[in-house]
């Protein structure tokens, strides 16, 4: 069952930047737009697992650090020429609070 | 039915008439070609490019397999034809083929003389022609050491000039006392010498070939007068001979060359003969231009126009060496009671000379300024009378009118001016497709004018041409190089705008150049980033989202996702305690690895991002400070053990190496910078493969700028000697502050230094000693704001929240 788990405030998260929030079995990167909006994603790139919460961000975009794909924030799909994606979870900000839709069945796949 | 005509030689006479014709007539014949070589047919000229490494064979390709079978004409590589049956009117190949011709294209080309000294066919010698010279050439620079050759004639010093860009050791001989005599007076042969020994070139003047040495494979040529110099590869470009055999076999009249008419025909009318292999009037040509006019003129009689003559050329020549500007034409020599205008400017490295017979130039020299050569060539072919500007024709057309900068020269060419050399293509006709057909870059202009499309030494004037025609619009054409896809902007137009419009914020920035996207990419970002902070030190909010991560988080990231801590050893050098302390942290925070790095100091692998703050409290405890070993910053200071410890040491190389990485250290750059200081010419620290290097001598110290021992080597020039430490230390940093004003973001010194001139450098430091103590002060006053360690600030909890992951509760 899909539950909204409270993750951190938007001030946790600089802008046009990334955290790393370490769940049980794996990272999850949340990030942070121009214009406020905030997406996460599995922080494994589809290439070859680089930690996509250390790229830069640009639009609604990160660039992989370790090969510079590009991944679209909100669907996960690497753009251009690559192929692949990461998996990316539902998250909401009401009053400046972080929500992450995150369940454990999901973190067990 | 169609006519057959069959070409024998697919290179660039033969294949430039078949185009030619296709242009006039593409329906008359069905066309045959046969090449002896295995590629379909590519510029010859641009060898020497490809093995500078400047271009790859695949750039050169002229016509493509698909361009042939586009057109229908049938392409035979690799099958050289081995005789012509002029009863039977038929060619037959190597492979047993045979082809029956209406018409026959004879442009077989020429090939190198060898000269024939005992020894002259081992393996090791070879001439430059093909791509399979370009090949074995290039194999060899990566074997071997030491290159010879022979020939100080346009080929020979292009070849040279490649071998050394490929890292050999390259003595040029030459049996005269002045280079391509053929083309140069004795002050410009001096001027080419110099700076060709300047990038490193040896020669030998004056010499004769007598033996080459060597069992298996050649070690060595002895000269004879008994001299001998190592060689594990000998390069022969004394001459080339017309290749007629096949013609003459057949019964042809030839002489050096297969004779032709006006019409480039031959004694047989069946027979039309082309390019190198050709002589006309008693000339044979050895340059592409008069080959050109020969193909279009052979074209006209094949396509049955019959109205055009061939009455031979007048040829100028350039020499294709990155940095060396050069310019030849007509009797260069001049005769007795010719009168000889001459500018010279050794301080600029120019030198000008033209010969004047009854108020008409005759001949020109050129050397480092190259502008003019196009005009004066027009001049001369056209007979004109200078009588009226004899005054000032040595400072150039531009001189005549009263606009002072560069561009201005273009503009004042009549439309009849030759732009392209190679092709004969005017100016006018240049303008007219810019203007007619909506051109806008390069590349269109080449491929609809054929401009620059060859030699590429005009490019530079098409460019002019380009921009004064097309004005604003050409400024945003790619062919410019825009930093990124977000704009149209080059980075030397975003580094002048930061400073002319004191923009200090990225947002700005890009407000103003109108970038395309709201917040830049992943490859533009950076690059503003540095800009910004290299234009207001002190001033600029370095912007870390704007950073890759290693400058990010101060560590570069491994393939794991963890990170490699680097602290910096001074020079090299470490102390016990020290040690100990990386010992320590290497057990406290179970570091997986730890290595010697190639920069003499010490990595950890393996370490979690979290931890990298209470790892650098601890080096930070011990006095350690970062290596800024993932930043585009400055590396290192490689030292050997010099005059403390060495039989052979001159001075304190270590000491200087430590203070140069204390005056450098924190600074940010275009792209990583490495120093090292040898302390006697042995060179134990590398220093001549480094950004900025140091070999200590006994009066004093070299400084080298400009090596890279990375992806592609480059061996450093010598920028000066001075006498003191304290000269190192001032050169030193007003060579970085240079590169760090200048430079392209992602350029390192070795590129930019070639793309800007060792003589800019020189001139910016060494010929101007107030501008020099500015750059010093300037980097000095940068360092203000960067010496200070970033990891003691993340120890302290600056940018926690960088390294500290949110967990789910
Ligand atoms: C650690 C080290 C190898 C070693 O174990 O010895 C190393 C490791 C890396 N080098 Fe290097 N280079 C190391 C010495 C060198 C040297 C030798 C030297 O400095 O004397 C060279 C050739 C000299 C030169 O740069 O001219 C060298 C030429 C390169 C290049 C090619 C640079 C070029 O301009 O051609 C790259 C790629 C780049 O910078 O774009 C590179 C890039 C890298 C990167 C940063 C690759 C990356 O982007 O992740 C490696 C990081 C490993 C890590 O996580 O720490 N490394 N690298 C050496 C660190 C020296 C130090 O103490 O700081
Ligand atoms: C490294 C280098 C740099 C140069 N730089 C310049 C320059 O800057 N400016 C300039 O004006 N000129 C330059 N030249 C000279 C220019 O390249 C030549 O003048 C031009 O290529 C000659 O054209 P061509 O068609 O006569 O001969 P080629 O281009 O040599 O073509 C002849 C072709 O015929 C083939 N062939 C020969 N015999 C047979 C046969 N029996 N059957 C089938 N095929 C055969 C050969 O293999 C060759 O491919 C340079 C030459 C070299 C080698
Ligand atoms: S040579 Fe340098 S960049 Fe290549 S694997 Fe080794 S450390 Fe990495
Ligand atoms: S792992 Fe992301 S681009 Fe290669």
């Amino acid at each position: 069952m899909t539950q909204w788990t409270r993750i951190a405030t938007l001030d946790d998260i600089p802008r046009l930047g990334a955290r790393v929030v370490r769940a049980d079995t794996m990272d999850i990167a949340l990030f942070r737009t121009s214009s406020d909006q905030v997406f996460a994603l599995r922080d494994q790139c589809p290439h070859k697992g680089g930690p996509l919460s250390q790229g830069i961000v640009h639009g609604g975009t990160v660039t992989c650090p370790l090969h510079n794909w590009k991944i679209d924030l909100a669907s996960g799909e690497a753009q251009g020429p690559d192929e692949g994606c990461a998996h990316s979870f539902p998250v909401k900000v009401e009053k400046g609070v972080v929500y992450l839709a995150y369940s454990v069945k999901e973190e067990a796949a | 039915m169609r006519e057959r005509l069959v070409l024998i030689g697919n290179g660039m006479a033969g294949m430039r008439t078949v185009e030619e014709l296709l242009k006039l007539d593409a329906e008359r014949y069905q066309i045959t070609v046969f090449g002896a070589e295995p590629h379909p047919n590519y510029n010859r000229m641009m060898l020497s490019p490809v093995l500078a490494g400047d271009k790859t064979v695949d750039d050169i390709v002229l016509n493509s397999r698909q361009w042939y079978s586009d057109n229908g004409v049938e392409l035979h590589t690799g099958d050289p034809v081995v005789s012509i049956d002029r009863v039977g009117r038929k060619v037959v190949t190597a492979e047993g083929r045979s082809v029956a011709y209406d018409r026959l294209l004879v442009a077989t080309g020429s090939t190198p003389l060898i000269i024939p000294v005992p020894g002259a066919d081992k393996p090791g010698v070879l001439g430059f022609r093909d791509v399979a010279d370009v090949a074995t050439m290039l194999a060899a620079s990566r074997e071997h050491r030491n290159a010879v050759v022979i020939g100080g004639g346009l080929l020979g010093l292009e070849a040279a000039n490649g071998l050394l860009r490929n890292g050999m050791q390259v003595t040029v001989v030459h049996l005269l006392d002045v280079l391509m005599e053929r083309q140069l007076d004795k002050p410009a042969a001096a001027f080419l010498k110099a700076s060709l020994e300047e990038k490193g070139l040896r020669f030998l003047m004056e010499a004769r070939t007598a033996e080459i040495l060597g069992d298996e494979r050649v070690t060595g040529v002895r000269f004879a007068d008994g001299m001998v110099v190592d060689a594990d590869l000998v390069v022969m470009a004394v001459g080339i001979r017309p290749n007629v055999e096949l013609a003459r076999q057949a019964g042809v009249h030839c002489n050096r060359g297969i004779v032709v008419d006006d019409t480039m025909q031959t004694f047989d009318p069946r027979i039309y003969a082309v390019g190198e292999c050709v002589e006309h009037r008693s000339t044979c040509y050895g340059l592409v231009a008069p080959l050109f006019d020969q193909a279009k003129v052979c074209a006209n009689h094949l396509a049955r126009m019959g109205i055009s003559r061939y009455e031979g050329s007048v040829t100028s020549t350039k020499l294709k060496v990155t940095g060396v500007d050069l310019f030849s034409a007509g009797e260069f020599n001049g005769a007795e009671g010719d009168e000889t205008l001459v500018l010279q400017d050794p301080a600029q490295g120019i030198y000008k000379k033209l010969v004047i017979r009854d108020d008409r130039v005759k001949g020109a020299v050129l050397y480092g300024d190259t502008m003019d050569g196009s005009w004066y060539f027009q001049l001369m072919r056209e007979g004109t009378d200078i009588s009226a500007f004899r005054g000032s024709i040595l400072f150039g057309q531009h001189d005549l009118g009263d606009a002072g900068h560069g561009d201005a020269r273009v503009l004042a060419l009549p439309d009849s001016a030759e732009v392209c050399g190679c092709n004969g293509v005017c100016k006018g006709e240049i303008v007219d497709a810019i203007v007619k057909k909506g051109l806008f870059t390069l590349e269109d202009v080449r491929a609809h004018t054929k401009a620059s499309s060859s030699c590429g030494s005009c490019t530079g004037l098409v460019e002019a041409l380009l921009a004064n025609t097309v004005g604003e619009g050409y400024a945003e054409t790619p062919s410019k190089k825009p930093v990124c896809s977000c704009t149209d902007h080059s980075h030397d137009e975003v580094i002048r705008t930061i400073r002319e419009q004191q923009l200090k914020d990225m947002p700005a920035l890009r407000a103003f150049l109108s970038w395309r996207t709201p917040d830049g990419c992943a490859v533009c970002r950076p690059a503003l980033n540095y800009y910004l902070l290299a234009a207001w030190p002190g001033e600029y909010q370095d912007d870390a989202q704007s950073r890759f991560i290693n400058e990010r988080a101060h560590g570069n990231i491994q393939k794991d996702g963890t990170y490699s801590v680097v602290p910096r050893l001074f020079g090299g050098l470490v102390t016990p305690s020290e040690l100990r302390a990386i010992a320590d942290v290497a057990e406290k925070f179970e570091v997986p690895e730890v290595k010697i790095t190639g920069g003499q100091r010490i990595d950890l692998f393996g370490i979690k991002k979290e931890d990298l703050p209470p790892m650098w409290a601890d080096l930070n405890a011990a006095g350690m400070v970062s290596g800024h070993a993932y930043g585009k910053a400055l590396r290192t200071c490689k030292t050997c053990v010099g005059s403390d410890w060495c039989r052979f040491g001159t001075q304190d190389s270590t000491g200087l190496g430590v203070k140069l990485e204390q005056l450098t250290w924190g600074s940010w750059m275009p792209h990583k910078f490495k120093m090292a200081v040898s302390g006697c010419p042995r060179n134990c620290a590398e220093a001549t493969i480094k950004d900025f290097g140091v070999v200590c001598v006994d009066s004093g110290y070299e400084l080298h700028v400009g090596g890279n021992g990375g992806i592609k080597v480059r061996v450093t020039d010598l920028l000066c000697k001075v006498e003191t430490e304290a000269q190192v230390l001032e050169y030193c940093a007003a060579f970085i502050q240079l590169y760090r004003e200048e430079a392209h973001y992602l350029e390192r010194t070795a590129p930019w230094v070639e793309r800007v001139g060792l003589n800019h450098v020189k001139q910016r430091i060494l010929d101007d000693p107030q501008g020099r103590q500015a750059l010093y002060q300037r980097f000095k006053y940068s360092q203000q704001f960067s010496q200070s360690d970033p990891w003691k600030a993340r120890a302290d909890g600056a940018e926690a929240r960088e390294y500290a992951p949110l967990r789910i509760a």
